[in-house]
């Protein structure tokens, strides 16, 4: 079990130094660089490259890549261009904010989509079954940046159940019970509208793992045992069927981060998929580079995670 | 008399294709003696495994018709609940495929275990880990205590088979359906299986229904033999009666389809077992297939006729029947 978690560390890590190589090199390929429009045109170009022989910028890709990694080990992403201010500094709230909106939503996707899914693959084919794949096909069919407009309009303007923009009402202390409550508010429909959309696929995903199990040989032979009904879903069928859906996990929080970029920007949300739209639109660079990274290192990790549920739960993943 | 474990009264199981009903079993019926072997024998798709999961029950969205006797009860009109008392106790299985029948992802003895659990709820932990080591020791599994905490995909197909088979004798059932055990193993592991089969045949005293495709297999095991073609009984007599003087034509072709000694070319049955939409349902079902036998050979409703005491055959067909020489020499051809 260790062995296989460490083992499965130890291929992590040489993943995310090939992206960081990756980012570092996609970031240097984009025209311009720090220089670009940020210096005052009366400069001589004899004085320019001075400042980009201080800065580093004449040194060799390697040289420089190396640089960048000693900064980001040590928490220093650079400094925005834009902002004028580090990018650390730039990212520390949105990294919460954004981090706190994908775990509900998270929560919220397998809160549906696990009674959903269970239901509809244990009745397949019934009248119920049948509303629940609707669901899953409007779902499809729906475009996450539409559906949240939508969410916005009904529930934030319309009904006014939910403050539509921001992460926290302005004026309360950090930490006090007031402020938890507004925080949890203000991501409770970005959160939620992101998951309903979400979830279809896991719904299905679990649906058909479902009935795919139900016709399995060994629950033939668990009913030869003598096994109820639900003694044979809750024993046999769903550990089996749940087991892709631990392998999905990974997957799901991908396809967050998409998710993420719209709906931040839909509900005004400050977090790090706003930031990253925000970022492009301005071309500044040393803030994209960083989001790009999180972003990736967040899907690697997510990956990862997935294995070791896999493994804990699947016995023919363990390694002795 | 009194010594029957099971009486199957005139079965039919239909599954539903498209608009319609079609029956895999067509009126079966047949009985079963306490610490009796009754084979049953048949092509691909002649019914015996619907026949045995008729018995067992775990038909879905099936129509059933006839009775199914067992102690006196009819399992036919019998409730799920009421059935899931009897299976795993009374009434057992081995399945044909012992690498899909055991649950991936539990440990072998908590599945040996599930069985005691279901119908011995007064057994506590540490007894039912006894029995199931027992019951390990009993299938001739080497270090039961090792096996108990492995999970399937850890042991051989052969291994696997012996699970399965301790788990259908965990409560030493009075009737035990074999369906085709030994199908999917390779022949020495095969021979093992059928020993062990035998060997707790001795010990649990239970009526085995042993449904295989395989007439050796047959001739070692059992005691009575049904041949079953197109969800009928064709013929069905005591094992020496059948092997010495097969009358139906079936069972003569089966018969001859078998390599023996001396023999250089083996006789094969024409055509195939034909699907269960497009099976004639008057006349003899197995006309199709000898040609060469003339039309009023055969009955216009084929009955068993019982020829000798307990040696029935189905259709006259069998006092005309003779295998054409011709036809042993295309074996390339036609489908065995």
């Amino acid at each position: 079990m260790w062995k296989f978690i460490v083992r499965r560390l130890l291929i992590t890590l040489p993943q995310i130094v090939l992206l960081s190589v990756l980012v570092f090199l996609m970031a240097q390929m984009m025209p311009g660089d720090a220089l670009t429009g940020q210096v005052d045109p009366n400069v001589s170009p004899e004085i320019k490259e001075q400042i980009r022989e201080r800065l580093g910028l004449n040194n060799p890709w390697y040289v420089q890549y190396s640089d960048w990694v000693t900064g980001i080990a040590q928490g220093d992403f650079g400094q925005s261009f834009r902002f004028k201010m580090p990018v650390t500094e730039l990212l520390g709230q949105r990294l919460a904010n954004t981090f706190w909106l994908s775990l509900v939503t998270l929560i919220f996707t397998y809160i549906i989509a696990i009674p959903l899914g269970i239901t509809s693959g244990r009745y397949n084919d019934t009248l119920l079954d049948q509303a629940i794949t609707g669901y899953t096909y409007l779902g499809f069919a729906t475009p996450l940046f539409i559906f949240a407009l939508v969410m916005v309009w009904v529930f934030g303007y319309q009904l006014g159940w939910f403050p539509t923009s921001g992460s926290v009402q302005p004026g309360l202390t950090p930490g006090s019970m007031d402020y938890v409550i507004s925080k949890f508010k203000h991501l409770l429909l970005p959160a939620l509208s992101m998951a309903l959309i979400a979830t279809v696929s896991t719904v299905q995903y679990l649906r058909s793992e479902i009935v795919d199990t139900k016709q399995k040989d060994f629950i033939i032979t668990a009913r030869a045992k003598g096994a109820s009904e639900s003694r044979v879903y809750n024993r046999h069928i769903l550990r089996n069927s749940l087991l892709p859906i631990a392998a999905f996990f990974g997957w799901e929080i991908t396809s967050l981060i998409s998710g993420t970029i719209f709906i931040e920007q839909i509900f005004g949300y400050p977090g790090m998929g706003a930031l990253f739209l925000e970022t492009i639109l301005l071309r500044d660079y040393s803030v994209v580079t960083a989001l790009v990274l999180l972003f990736g290192t967040a899907s690697i990790l997510g990956a990862l995670l997935s294995d070791i549920i896999l493994s804990l739960v699947d016995p023919r993943i363990r390694i002795k | 008399m009194g010594n029957e474990l099971l009486e199957i009264k005139n079965l039919t199981t239909s599954f539903r294709i498209g608009d319609g009903y079609y029956a895999a079993v067509d009126d079966v019926t047949l009985t079963i003696n306490k610490n009796e072997v009754l084979g049953i024998v048949g092509e691909s798709g002649s019914g015996k495994s619907a026949l045995a999961f008729s018995i067992m029950g775990l038909h879905n969205r099936v129509k059933i018709e006839g009775n199914i006797m067992l102690n006196g009860q009819d399992l036919v009109k019998m409730s799920n609940s009421k059935l899931n008392k009897l299976r795993g106790d009374d009434l057992a299985m081995i399945f044909q495929d012992p690498l899909t029948a055991l649950n991936p992802l539990m440990e072998i003895g908590d599945q040996i275990a599930e069985t005691l659990l279901l119908h011995k709820p007064d057994m506590s932990q540490k007894q039912r880990r006894t029995r199931v080591i027992e019951l390990l020791n009993m299938v001739g599994i080497p270090k039961p205590e090792y096996v108990y905490g492995q999970f399937p995909h850890e042991l051989s197909g052969g291994m696997r088979q012996r699970v399965v088979i301790a788990i259908a004798i965990a409560n030493k059932p009075e009737l035990l359906i074999a369906d085709e055990p030994t199908t999917a193993l390779d022949v020495t592991i095969q021979a093992q299986i059928l020993d062990l089969i035998r060997e707790l045949k001795e010990d649990i005293h239970a009526g085995i229904i042993l449904i295989t495709h395989d007439l050796g297999v047959v001739a070692e095991m059992a005691d009575r033999v049904a041949v079953m073609y197109a969800g009928q009984i064709v013929e069905i007599a005591d094992v020496y009666s059948l092997f010495e003087n097969p009358l139906h034509p079936y069972t003569k072709s089966l018969l001859n389809s078998v390599p023996a000694e001396g023999q250089d070319k083996l006789h094969v049955i024409q055509g195939i077992v034909p699907s269960l939409k497009n099976l004639p349902r008057t006349g003899c079902r197995f006309a199709a297939r000898i040609p060469w036998i003339n039309e009023s050979a055969h009955e216009e409703n084929p009955v068993l006729h019982e020829v000798s005491p307990g040696h029935f055959v189905r259709c006259t067909c069998h006092e005309h029947f003779y295998i054409p020489e011709e036809s042993k020499e295309e074996q390339s051809d036609g489908v065995s």
